[in-house]
Protein backbone atom coordinates (compact mmCIF):
# COMPACT_ATOMS: atom_id res chain seq x y z
CA UNK A 1 0.00 0.00 0.00
CA UNK A 2 3.32 2.35 0.56
CA UNK A 3 2.04 4.63 3.05
CA UNK A 4 -1.08 5.60 0.79
CA UNK A 5 -3.97 6.12 2.76
CA UNK A 6 -6.22 2.97 2.57
CA UNK A 7 -9.50 5.11 3.92
CA UNK A 8 -10.07 8.48 5.65
CA UNK A 9 -12.32 9.11 8.67
CA UNK A 10 -14.53 12.34 7.98
CA UNK A 11 -16.25 12.66 11.39
CA UNK A 12 -16.42 11.02 14.50
CA UNK A 13 -18.59 10.89 17.82
CA UNK A 14 -18.44 9.74 21.38
CA UNK A 15 -21.01 9.68 24.40
CA UNK A 16 -19.98 10.58 27.60
CA UNK A 17 -18.04 7.64 29.01
CA UNK A 18 -19.56 6.62 32.43
CA UNK A 19 -22.37 5.37 34.26
CA UNK A 20 -26.07 6.04 32.15
CA UNK A 21 -28.48 5.34 34.20
CA UNK A 22 -31.93 4.20 32.79
CA UNK A 23 -30.41 3.90 29.54
CA UNK A 24 -30.06 1.39 26.77
CA UNK A 25 -27.02 0.32 25.14
CA UNK A 26 -28.92 1.77 21.92
CA UNK A 27 -29.66 4.52 23.41
CA UNK A 28 -26.22 5.51 24.01
CA UNK A 29 -25.03 5.11 20.56
CA UNK A 30 -27.53 7.57 19.57
CA UNK A 31 -25.47 9.81 21.00
CA UNK A 32 -22.32 9.05 19.57
CA UNK A 33 -24.35 8.71 16.34
CA UNK A 34 -25.38 12.40 16.62
CA UNK A 35 -22.21 13.84 17.60
CA UNK A 36 -20.60 12.30 14.26
CA UNK A 37 -23.42 13.32 11.98
CA UNK A 38 -23.79 16.86 14.06
CA UNK A 39 -19.56 17.61 13.01
CA UNK A 40 -20.33 16.41 9.04
CA UNK A 41 -23.36 18.52 7.82
CA UNK A 42 -22.22 17.45 4.21
CA UNK A 43 -22.93 14.24 5.01
CA UNK A 44 -26.32 13.00 4.86
CA UNK A 45 -26.52 9.98 6.90
CA UNK A 46 -29.64 7.91 5.09
CA UNK A 47 -28.56 8.29 1.62
CA UNK A 48 -24.82 8.25 2.30
CA UNK A 49 -23.75 5.45 4.09
CA UNK A 50 -23.80 1.77 3.07
CA UNK A 51 -22.86 -0.03 5.83
CA UNK A 52 -22.25 -0.55 9.50
CA UNK A 53 -19.93 -2.58 11.58
CA UNK A 54 -20.77 -2.60 15.47
CA UNK A 55 -18.33 -3.70 18.00
CA UNK A 56 -20.58 -5.24 21.29
CA UNK A 57 -18.77 -8.24 23.05
CA UNK A 58 -22.05 -9.36 25.61
CA UNK A 59 -25.28 -9.84 25.08
CA UNK A 60 -25.59 -10.74 28.56
CA UNK A 61 -25.60 -7.04 30.15
CA UNK A 62 -28.99 -6.64 28.29
CA UNK A 63 -30.55 -9.85 27.07
CA UNK A 64 -29.83 -8.33 24.19
CA UNK A 65 -27.90 -10.19 20.98
CA UNK A 66 -28.60 -9.30 17.41
CA UNK A 67 -26.96 -5.72 18.09
CA UNK A 68 -25.81 -5.02 14.68
CA UNK A 69 -29.26 -4.52 13.71
CA UNK A 70 -30.72 -2.77 16.82
CA UNK A 71 -28.05 -0.21 16.73
CA UNK A 72 -28.77 0.74 13.11
CA UNK A 73 -32.21 0.91 14.19
CA UNK A 74 -31.59 3.55 16.76
CA UNK A 75 -28.95 5.41 14.93
CA UNK A 76 -32.11 5.87 12.02
CA UNK A 77 -30.09 3.70 9.71
CA UNK A 78 -32.42 1.04 9.54
CA UNK A 79 -32.24 -0.71 5.88
CA UNK A 80 -27.92 -0.64 5.32
CA UNK A 81 -26.45 -3.94 6.03
CA UNK A 82 -25.34 -3.73 9.64
CA UNK A 83 -23.25 -6.28 11.19
CA UNK A 84 -21.88 -6.52 15.23
CA UNK A 85 -18.30 -7.37 15.06
CA UNK A 86 -17.45 -9.78 18.41
CA UNK A 87 -13.88 -9.79 19.37
CA UNK A 88 -13.93 -9.47 22.82
CA UNK A 89 -12.97 -5.85 24.42
CA UNK A 90 -11.16 -6.11 20.52
CA UNK A 91 -14.61 -5.71 19.12
CA UNK A 92 -14.55 -2.74 17.79
CA UNK A 93 -11.22 -2.68 16.82
CA UNK A 94 -12.36 -5.77 14.63
CA UNK A 95 -15.37 -3.96 13.48
CA UNK A 96 -13.19 -0.84 11.85
CA UNK A 97 -10.80 -3.42 9.91
CA UNK A 98 -14.14 -4.60 8.71
CA UNK A 99 -14.81 -1.07 7.60
CA UNK A 100 -11.57 -0.91 5.93
CA UNK A 101 -12.40 -4.53 4.31
CA UNK A 102 -15.79 -2.81 2.76
CA UNK A 103 -14.65 0.41 1.46
CA UNK A 104 -11.89 -1.40 -0.03
CA UNK A 105 -13.65 -3.90 -1.43
CA UNK A 106 -15.79 -1.19 -3.57
CA UNK A 107 -19.01 -2.42 -1.73
CA UNK A 108 -19.89 0.46 0.39
CA UNK A 109 -18.46 4.24 0.29
CA UNK A 110 -19.23 5.84 3.11
CA UNK A 111 -19.44 2.98 6.08
CA UNK A 112 -19.75 3.85 10.11
CA UNK A 113 -17.59 1.42 12.19
CA UNK A 114 -18.29 1.94 15.85
CA UNK A 115 -18.78 0.09 19.17
CA UNK A 116 -20.77 0.40 22.37
CA UNK A 117 -21.32 -1.54 25.76
CA UNK A 118 -23.34 -1.02 29.05
CA UNK A 119 -22.31 -2.81 31.96
CA UNK A 120 -22.85 -0.62 35.59
CA UNK A 121 -26.19 -1.95 36.08
CA UNK A 122 -24.64 -5.11 36.51
CA UNK A 123 -22.87 -6.45 40.12
CA UNK A 124 -19.20 -6.25 39.94
CA UNK A 125 -19.27 -10.71 40.29
CA UNK A 126 -21.84 -10.59 36.79
CA UNK A 127 -19.38 -8.10 34.96
CA UNK A 128 -16.14 -10.48 36.24
CA UNK A 129 -18.33 -13.45 34.91
CA UNK A 130 -19.26 -12.11 31.49
CA UNK A 131 -15.65 -10.43 30.95
CA UNK A 132 -13.82 -14.11 32.20
CA UNK A 133 -15.93 -15.59 29.02
CA UNK A 134 -13.41 -13.89 26.63
CA UNK A 135 -10.24 -16.40 27.77
CA UNK A 136 -10.29 -20.21 27.45
CA UNK A 137 -13.54 -21.98 29.17
CA UNK A 138 -12.61 -25.24 29.61
CA UNK A 139 -9.09 -24.81 31.57
CA UNK A 140 -9.30 -21.00 32.83
CA UNK A 141 -12.25 -20.06 33.41
CA UNK A 142 -13.42 -23.47 34.77
CA UNK A 143 -10.30 -23.40 37.00
CA UNK A 144 -11.35 -19.69 38.67
CA UNK A 145 -8.53 -17.98 36.71
CA UNK A 146 -10.21 -14.31 36.09
CA UNK A 147 -9.74 -11.85 33.73
CA UNK A 148 -7.41 -9.90 35.72
CA UNK A 149 -6.33 -13.32 36.80
CA UNK A 150 -4.92 -13.85 33.35
CA UNK A 151 -3.43 -10.47 32.96
CA UNK A 152 -1.81 -10.87 36.62
CA UNK A 153 0.09 -14.17 35.39
CA UNK A 154 1.39 -12.77 32.58
CA UNK A 155 2.35 -9.78 34.96
CA UNK A 156 4.44 -12.35 37.56
CA UNK A 157 6.19 -13.55 34.48
CA UNK A 158 7.40 -10.11 33.74
CA UNK A 159 8.29 -8.88 37.25
CA UNK A 160 10.13 -12.18 37.60
CA UNK A 161 11.92 -11.89 33.76
CA UNK A 162 12.83 -8.35 34.03
CA UNK A 163 12.56 -7.21 37.63
CA UNK A 164 9.49 -4.93 36.73
CA UNK A 165 7.97 -3.76 39.79
CA UNK A 166 4.08 -3.16 41.33
CA UNK A 167 5.49 0.69 41.67
CA UNK A 168 5.92 1.17 37.75
CA UNK A 169 3.05 -0.09 36.80
CA UNK A 170 0.60 1.83 39.21
CA UNK A 171 2.59 4.67 37.10
CA UNK A 172 0.37 3.74 34.33
CA UNK A 173 -2.64 4.20 36.49
CA UNK A 174 -1.10 8.13 37.80
CA UNK A 175 -0.34 9.02 34.12
CA UNK A 176 -3.45 7.67 33.12
CA UNK A 177 -6.05 9.05 35.11
CA UNK A 178 -3.95 12.53 34.96
CA UNK A 179 -4.73 12.52 31.61
CA UNK A 180 -8.37 11.40 31.84
CA UNK A 181 -8.58 14.78 34.72
CA UNK A 182 -8.47 16.54 30.85
CA UNK A 183 -10.81 14.99 28.89
CA UNK A 184 -14.62 16.25 29.82
CA UNK A 185 -16.00 12.26 28.39
CA UNK A 186 -13.97 10.21 31.00
CA UNK A 187 -15.52 8.25 33.26
CA UNK A 188 -13.10 9.55 36.15
CA UNK A 189 -11.99 12.64 35.69
CA UNK A 190 -9.48 13.19 38.74
CA UNK A 191 -6.03 12.07 39.20
CA UNK A 192 -4.65 9.68 41.56
CA UNK A 193 -1.77 9.15 43.42
CA UNK A 194 0.68 6.70 43.75
CA UNK A 195 0.12 6.07 47.21
CA UNK A 196 -3.56 5.65 46.40
CA UNK A 197 -3.29 3.19 43.60
CA UNK A 198 -0.52 0.54 45.68
CA UNK A 199 -2.76 1.12 48.60
CA UNK A 200 -5.59 -0.03 46.91
CA UNK A 201 -6.66 -3.61 47.45
CA UNK A 202 -5.44 -6.57 45.22
CA UNK A 203 -8.35 -7.75 42.29
CA UNK A 204 -5.38 -10.47 41.60
CA UNK A 205 -1.57 -10.07 42.66
CA UNK A 206 -0.11 -8.70 41.51
CA UNK A 207 -2.99 -6.47 39.91
CA UNK A 208 -4.51 -3.95 42.47
CA UNK A 209 -7.82 -2.50 42.15
CA UNK A 210 -6.59 0.82 40.70
CA UNK A 211 -4.38 -1.20 38.21
CA UNK A 212 -7.71 -2.41 36.77
CA UNK A 213 -9.51 -0.76 33.78
CA UNK A 214 -13.41 0.86 34.65
CA UNK A 215 -16.13 -0.99 34.34
CA UNK A 216 -17.95 1.73 31.90
CA UNK A 217 -21.23 2.44 29.66
CA UNK A 218 -20.06 4.23 26.97
CA UNK A 219 -20.63 4.33 22.76
CA UNK A 220 -18.48 5.40 20.05
CA UNK A 221 -17.72 5.48 16.25
CA UNK A 222 -16.17 6.85 13.01
CA UNK A 223 -17.41 7.73 9.34
CA UNK A 224 -15.05 6.31 6.81
CA UNK A 225 -15.14 6.75 3.18
CA UNK A 226 -12.23 6.26 0.57
CA UNK A 227 -9.36 8.89 0.54
CA UNK A 228 -10.39 10.50 -2.65
CA UNK A 229 -14.16 11.08 -1.75
CA UNK A 230 -13.07 12.20 1.52
CA UNK A 231 -12.83 16.46 1.05
CA UNK A 232 -16.60 16.20 -0.43
CA UNK A 233 -17.32 15.55 3.67
CA UNK A 234 -14.82 17.47 5.14
CA UNK A 235 -11.83 19.99 4.83
CA UNK A 236 -10.11 18.18 7.80
CA UNK A 237 -9.94 14.04 7.18
CA UNK A 238 -7.70 11.95 9.04
CA UNK A 239 -6.53 9.10 6.96
CA UNK A 240 -6.07 5.60 8.23
CA UNK A 241 -2.23 4.63 6.73
CA UNK A 242 -1.85 1.40 8.48
CA UNK A 243 -3.87 -1.81 9.45
CA UNK A 244 -3.41 -4.56 11.14
CA UNK A 245 -5.10 -7.53 13.27
CA UNK A 246 -3.84 -10.97 14.54
CA UNK A 247 -5.07 -14.26 16.67
CA UNK A 248 -3.48 -16.10 19.08
CA UNK A 249 -4.41 -19.64 20.64
CA UNK A 250 -7.50 -18.80 22.91
CA UNK A 251 -5.48 -20.07 25.83
CA UNK A 252 -3.00 -18.45 27.32
CA UNK A 253 -1.41 -21.08 28.82
CA UNK A 254 -0.41 -22.66 25.15
CA UNK A 255 1.78 -19.51 24.40
CA UNK A 256 5.10 -19.82 23.64
CA UNK A 257 5.57 -16.21 25.87
CA UNK A 258 4.15 -15.46 29.12
CA UNK A 259 5.91 -11.77 28.85
CA UNK A 260 4.55 -10.61 25.34
CA UNK A 261 1.14 -10.79 23.02
CA UNK A 262 2.39 -12.45 19.49
CA UNK A 263 -0.64 -11.15 18.34
CA UNK A 264 0.60 -7.48 19.17
CA UNK A 265 3.63 -7.79 17.68
CA UNK A 266 1.73 -9.58 14.10
CA UNK A 267 -0.55 -6.81 13.85
CA UNK A 268 2.09 -4.32 14.61
CA UNK A 269 4.43 -5.82 11.92
CA UNK A 270 1.28 -5.18 8.96
CA UNK A 271 0.44 -2.20 10.03
CA UNK A 272 4.03 -0.91 10.40
CA UNK A 273 4.30 -2.34 7.08
CA UNK A 274 1.62 -1.37 5.13
CA UNK A 275 1.99 2.46 6.60
CA UNK A 276 5.77 2.33 5.83
CA UNK A 277 6.09 4.04 9.45
CA UNK A 278 8.62 2.82 11.95
CA UNK A 279 8.17 2.40 15.75
CA UNK A 280 10.15 5.92 16.52
CA UNK A 281 7.94 7.90 14.00
CA UNK A 282 5.31 7.17 15.94
CA UNK A 283 3.82 10.78 18.17
CA UNK A 284 0.93 9.22 20.23
CA UNK A 285 -0.71 6.49 20.72
CA UNK A 286 -3.93 4.79 22.19
CA UNK A 287 -2.98 1.48 23.95
CA UNK A 288 -5.20 -1.22 25.40
CA UNK A 289 -4.98 -0.23 28.85
CA UNK A 290 -7.33 -3.25 30.58
CA UNK A 291 -4.57 -3.22 33.45
CA UNK A 292 -1.55 -1.17 34.31
CA UNK A 293 0.78 -4.02 33.27
CA UNK A 294 -0.83 -4.57 29.67
CA UNK A 295 -0.03 -0.71 29.01
CA UNK A 296 3.46 -1.79 29.93
CA UNK A 297 3.93 -5.05 27.68
CA UNK A 298 1.90 -2.52 24.50
CA UNK A 299 5.07 -0.53 24.73
CA UNK A 300 7.40 -3.30 24.62
CA UNK A 301 5.49 -5.20 21.52
CA UNK A 302 4.88 -2.02 19.34
CA UNK A 303 8.73 -1.19 19.68
CA UNK A 304 8.63 1.83 21.78
CA UNK A 305 11.09 0.59 23.76
CA UNK A 306 13.35 -2.66 24.30
CA UNK A 307 11.98 -6.00 25.47
CA UNK A 308 11.72 -5.73 29.35
CA UNK A 309 12.33 -2.00 29.11
CA UNK A 310 8.73 -1.30 30.02
CA UNK A 311 8.85 -0.29 33.43
CA UNK A 312 12.15 2.42 33.47
CA UNK A 313 10.39 3.85 30.09
CA UNK A 314 7.28 4.81 31.86
CA UNK A 315 9.89 6.07 34.55
CA UNK A 316 11.28 8.64 32.09
CA UNK A 317 8.01 10.36 31.63
CA UNK A 318 8.55 9.78 27.85
CA UNK A 319 4.45 8.87 27.60
CA UNK A 320 3.08 11.45 29.58
CA UNK A 321 1.78 14.35 27.87
CA UNK A 322 4.63 16.89 26.98
CA UNK A 323 6.68 13.68 26.55
CA UNK A 324 8.60 12.32 23.50
CA UNK A 325 5.31 9.84 22.56
CA UNK A 326 2.39 10.77 25.21
CA UNK A 327 0.35 7.59 25.77
CA UNK A 328 -3.60 7.42 25.87
CA UNK A 329 -3.89 11.16 26.34
CA UNK A 330 -7.95 10.57 26.26
CA UNK A 331 -7.08 8.57 29.70
CA UNK A 332 -7.23 5.21 28.60
CA UNK A 333 -9.34 2.09 29.39
CA UNK A 334 -7.78 3.18 32.90
CA UNK A 335 -9.38 6.84 33.34
CA UNK A 336 -11.93 7.60 30.48
CA UNK A 337 -13.14 3.62 30.91
CA UNK A 338 -13.65 0.71 29.50
CA UNK A 339 -17.51 -0.15 27.87
CA UNK A 340 -15.42 -2.94 26.00
CA UNK A 341 -17.25 -2.95 22.61
CA UNK A 342 -17.13 0.82 22.15
CA UNK A 343 -13.05 0.88 23.29
CA UNK A 344 -11.57 -0.05 19.82
CA UNK A 345 -13.33 3.36 18.01
CA UNK A 346 -13.12 5.75 21.49
CA UNK A 347 -9.21 4.99 20.53
CA UNK A 348 -9.79 6.16 16.73
CA UNK A 349 -12.04 9.15 18.29
CA UNK A 350 -9.34 10.38 20.44
CA UNK A 351 -6.98 9.90 17.25
CA UNK A 352 -9.49 12.15 14.91
CA UNK A 353 -9.57 14.80 18.19
CA UNK A 354 -5.75 14.94 18.18
CA UNK A 355 -5.18 14.85 14.36
CA UNK A 356 -7.86 17.35 13.38
CA UNK A 357 -6.52 19.83 16.91
CA UNK A 358 -9.32 19.94 18.65
CA UNK A 359 -7.88 17.96 21.67
CA UNK A 360 -7.80 21.34 23.94
CA UNK A 361 -6.22 20.57 27.09
CA UNK A 362 -4.55 17.71 26.15
CA UNK A 363 -3.78 18.19 22.59
CA UNK A 364 -0.69 16.89 21.69
CA UNK A 365 1.74 19.36 19.96
CA UNK A 366 2.66 18.57 16.30
CA UNK A 367 1.09 15.48 16.07
CA UNK A 368 0.75 13.89 12.70
CA UNK A 369 1.21 9.73 13.28
CA UNK A 370 -1.00 8.06 15.69
CA UNK A 371 -1.55 4.64 16.65
CA UNK A 372 -4.26 2.24 18.37
CA UNK A 373 -3.73 -0.75 19.78
CA UNK A 374 -6.83 -2.71 20.55
CA UNK A 375 -6.66 -6.52 21.98
CA UNK A 376 -9.28 -9.15 22.82
CA UNK A 377 -9.45 -10.95 26.29
CA UNK A 378 -6.07 -12.06 27.02
CA UNK A 379 -4.98 -11.35 23.89
CA UNK A 380 -6.14 -13.93 21.37
CA UNK A 381 -7.10 -10.89 19.28
CA UNK A 382 -4.75 -7.72 18.51
CA UNK A 383 -5.98 -5.12 16.42
CA UNK A 384 -3.83 -2.40 15.41
CA UNK A 385 -4.22 1.23 13.13
CA UNK A 386 -2.07 3.79 12.02
CA UNK A 387 -3.60 7.33 11.76
CA UNK A 388 -1.84 10.45 9.59
CA UNK A 389 -3.01 14.04 9.48
CA UNK A 390 -4.17 15.21 6.12
CA UNK A 391 -1.48 17.87 4.53
CA UNK B 1 -10.89 -54.96 20.01
CA UNK B 2 -11.31 -51.64 21.84
CA UNK B 3 -12.95 -48.08 20.46
CA UNK B 4 -10.14 -45.86 20.30
CA UNK B 5 -11.86 -42.55 22.52
CA UNK B 6 -12.27 -39.76 20.51
CA UNK B 7 -9.49 -37.13 21.33
CA UNK B 8 -11.95 -34.48 23.12
CA UNK B 9 -11.78 -32.05 25.57
CA UNK B 10 -14.75 -34.22 26.91
CA UNK B 11 -12.69 -37.20 27.19
CA UNK B 12 -9.41 -35.73 28.53
CA UNK B 13 -12.05 -34.70 31.41
CA UNK B 14 -13.36 -38.41 31.70
CA UNK B 15 -9.59 -39.47 32.02
CA UNK B 16 -8.85 -37.27 35.02
CA UNK B 17 -11.97 -38.64 36.91
CA UNK B 18 -10.07 -42.06 36.29
CA UNK B 19 -6.64 -40.41 38.42
CA UNK B 20 -4.87 -40.05 34.54
CA UNK B 21 -3.22 -37.61 32.78
CA UNK B 22 -3.88 -38.07 28.98
CA UNK B 23 -2.61 -35.96 25.69
CA UNK B 24 -2.56 -36.36 22.21
CA UNK B 25 0.26 -37.98 19.81
CA UNK B 26 -0.47 -36.97 16.28
CA UNK B 27 0.84 -40.49 14.27
CA UNK B 28 1.56 -38.04 11.61
CA UNK B 29 3.94 -35.23 12.79
CA UNK B 30 4.52 -36.50 15.94
CA UNK B 31 3.38 -33.12 18.18
CA UNK B 32 1.66 -33.27 21.53
CA UNK B 33 -1.23 -32.02 22.50
CA UNK B 34 -2.40 -31.22 25.86
CA UNK B 35 -5.43 -31.18 25.58
CA UNK B 36 -6.05 -33.28 23.18
CA UNK B 37 -7.67 -31.99 19.64
CA UNK B 38 -9.65 -33.41 16.56
CA UNK B 39 -7.27 -31.85 14.28
CA UNK B 40 -3.62 -31.31 14.76
CA UNK B 41 -2.66 -27.53 14.26
CA UNK B 42 0.34 -28.54 12.87
CA UNK B 43 -0.10 -31.56 10.03
CA UNK B 44 -3.86 -30.97 10.13
CA UNK B 45 -3.45 -34.74 10.74
CA UNK B 46 -6.82 -36.41 12.50
CA UNK B 47 -4.86 -39.49 13.67
CA UNK B 48 -3.64 -39.70 17.10
CA UNK B 49 -2.93 -41.95 19.73
CA UNK B 50 -3.36 -41.40 23.42
CA UNK B 51 -0.31 -40.62 25.75
CA UNK B 52 0.18 -40.77 29.60
CA UNK B 53 1.87 -37.63 30.64
CA UNK B 54 3.42 -37.68 34.55
CA UNK B 55 1.94 -34.85 36.41
CA UNK B 56 5.43 -33.57 38.01
CA UNK B 57 6.32 -30.14 36.65
CA UNK B 58 7.39 -26.70 37.57
CA UNK B 59 5.43 -23.69 38.24
CA UNK B 60 5.76 -21.08 35.16
CA UNK B 61 4.09 -18.32 36.45
CA UNK B 62 1.11 -17.04 39.10
CA UNK B 63 -1.38 -14.95 40.84
CA UNK B 64 -3.38 -15.15 44.21
CA UNK B 65 -7.28 -14.22 42.76
CA UNK B 66 -9.19 -12.29 45.29
CA UNK B 67 -12.17 -10.97 43.41
CA UNK B 68 -14.00 -13.88 41.75
CA UNK B 69 -17.43 -14.79 39.81
CA UNK B 70 -19.94 -16.09 41.83
CA UNK B 71 -19.01 -19.58 41.51
CA UNK B 72 -15.55 -19.62 43.57
CA UNK B 73 -16.04 -16.50 45.37
CA UNK B 74 -15.73 -18.89 48.79
CA UNK B 75 -12.33 -19.93 47.68
CA UNK B 76 -10.70 -16.51 47.43
CA UNK B 77 -7.85 -16.03 48.05
CA UNK B 78 -6.50 -19.31 46.07
CA UNK B 79 -3.76 -19.38 43.84
CA UNK B 80 -3.76 -20.38 40.00
CA UNK B 81 -0.85 -20.99 37.94
CA UNK B 82 0.27 -22.42 34.73
CA UNK B 83 2.55 -25.63 34.98
CA UNK B 84 5.21 -26.76 32.84
CA UNK B 85 5.35 -30.52 32.29
CA UNK B 86 7.51 -33.00 30.65
CA UNK B 87 7.57 -32.03 26.78
CA UNK B 88 7.42 -29.14 27.11
CA UNK B 89 3.37 -29.24 27.91
CA UNK B 90 1.76 -26.60 29.84
CA UNK B 91 -1.44 -26.84 31.48
CA UNK B 92 -2.90 -24.03 34.30
CA UNK B 93 -5.11 -25.12 37.52
CA UNK B 94 -5.21 -24.06 41.03
CA UNK B 95 -2.58 -24.35 42.97
CA UNK B 96 -3.63 -25.88 46.85
CA UNK B 97 -1.57 -26.67 49.94
CA UNK B 98 0.90 -23.85 49.21
CA UNK B 99 1.18 -20.73 51.42
CA UNK B 100 1.10 -18.14 49.07
CA UNK B 101 3.95 -16.27 50.20
CA UNK B 102 5.94 -19.07 49.31
CA UNK B 103 4.77 -19.15 45.92
CA UNK B 104 8.03 -19.32 43.84
CA UNK B 105 8.25 -19.42 40.02
CA UNK B 106 10.58 -22.39 39.03
CA UNK B 107 8.99 -24.61 42.28
CA UNK B 108 8.16 -27.87 41.38
CA UNK B 109 4.69 -29.09 41.94
CA UNK B 110 2.50 -32.16 40.91
CA UNK B 111 -1.03 -32.63 39.27
CA UNK B 112 -3.21 -33.98 42.22
CA UNK B 113 -6.58 -35.88 40.44
CA UNK B 114 -10.10 -35.09 42.07
CA UNK B 115 -9.67 -32.81 44.36
CA UNK B 116 -12.38 -30.65 43.92
CA UNK B 117 -16.27 -31.85 42.28
CA UNK B 118 -18.70 -29.56 40.46
CA UNK B 119 -22.68 -29.15 41.11
CA UNK B 120 -23.47 -27.69 37.84
CA UNK B 121 -25.63 -29.12 35.15
CA UNK B 122 -23.04 -28.77 32.34
CA UNK B 123 -19.96 -29.53 32.60
CA UNK B 124 -19.70 -32.17 34.70
CA UNK B 125 -15.86 -31.72 34.39
CA UNK B 126 -13.68 -33.95 37.34
CA UNK B 127 -11.42 -30.73 38.54
CA UNK B 128 -7.72 -31.22 38.88
CA UNK B 129 -5.65 -28.79 40.90
CA UNK B 130 -1.48 -28.24 41.58
CA UNK B 131 -0.20 -29.54 44.94
CA UNK B 132 3.58 -29.61 46.25
ZN1 LIG C 1 0.46 -33.39 13.23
Amino acid sequence: MNGKPLVSIITAGMSKFGKHEGLLAREIFADAAYEAFSRCPKLNPKGDIKAMFIGHMGEAYEHQGHTGSAIADWAGLTGIPATRCEAACASSGAALRSGIYAVLSGLADVVVVGGVEKMTHRTTSEVTEYLAMASDYPFEQYHGITFPGLFALMATAHMHAYCTTEEQMALAAVKNHYHGSLNPKAHMQKEVSLQTVMASKYVAWPLKLYDCSLITDGASCIILTKPELAKKYTDQPVHIVGSGQASDTIGLYERKSLTSLQSTKLAAKSAYEMAQIKPEQIDFAEVHDCFTFAELMAYEDLGFCKVGGSGKFIESGATRLGGAKPVNTSGGLKAKGHPVGATGTAQAYEMYLQLTDQADRRQVKDAQIGLTHNIGGSGATAAIHIYRRDH
Amino acid sequence: MSTVKPFTIEQFYKFIAQGKLMAGKCLKCGKIHLPPRPLCDNCFSKQFEWMQVTGKGKLLTYTVIHVAPQQFQALTPYAVGIVELENGLKIPGMINGVPHDQLKIGMELTLDFGACNTTQQWPQWQRYCFKP
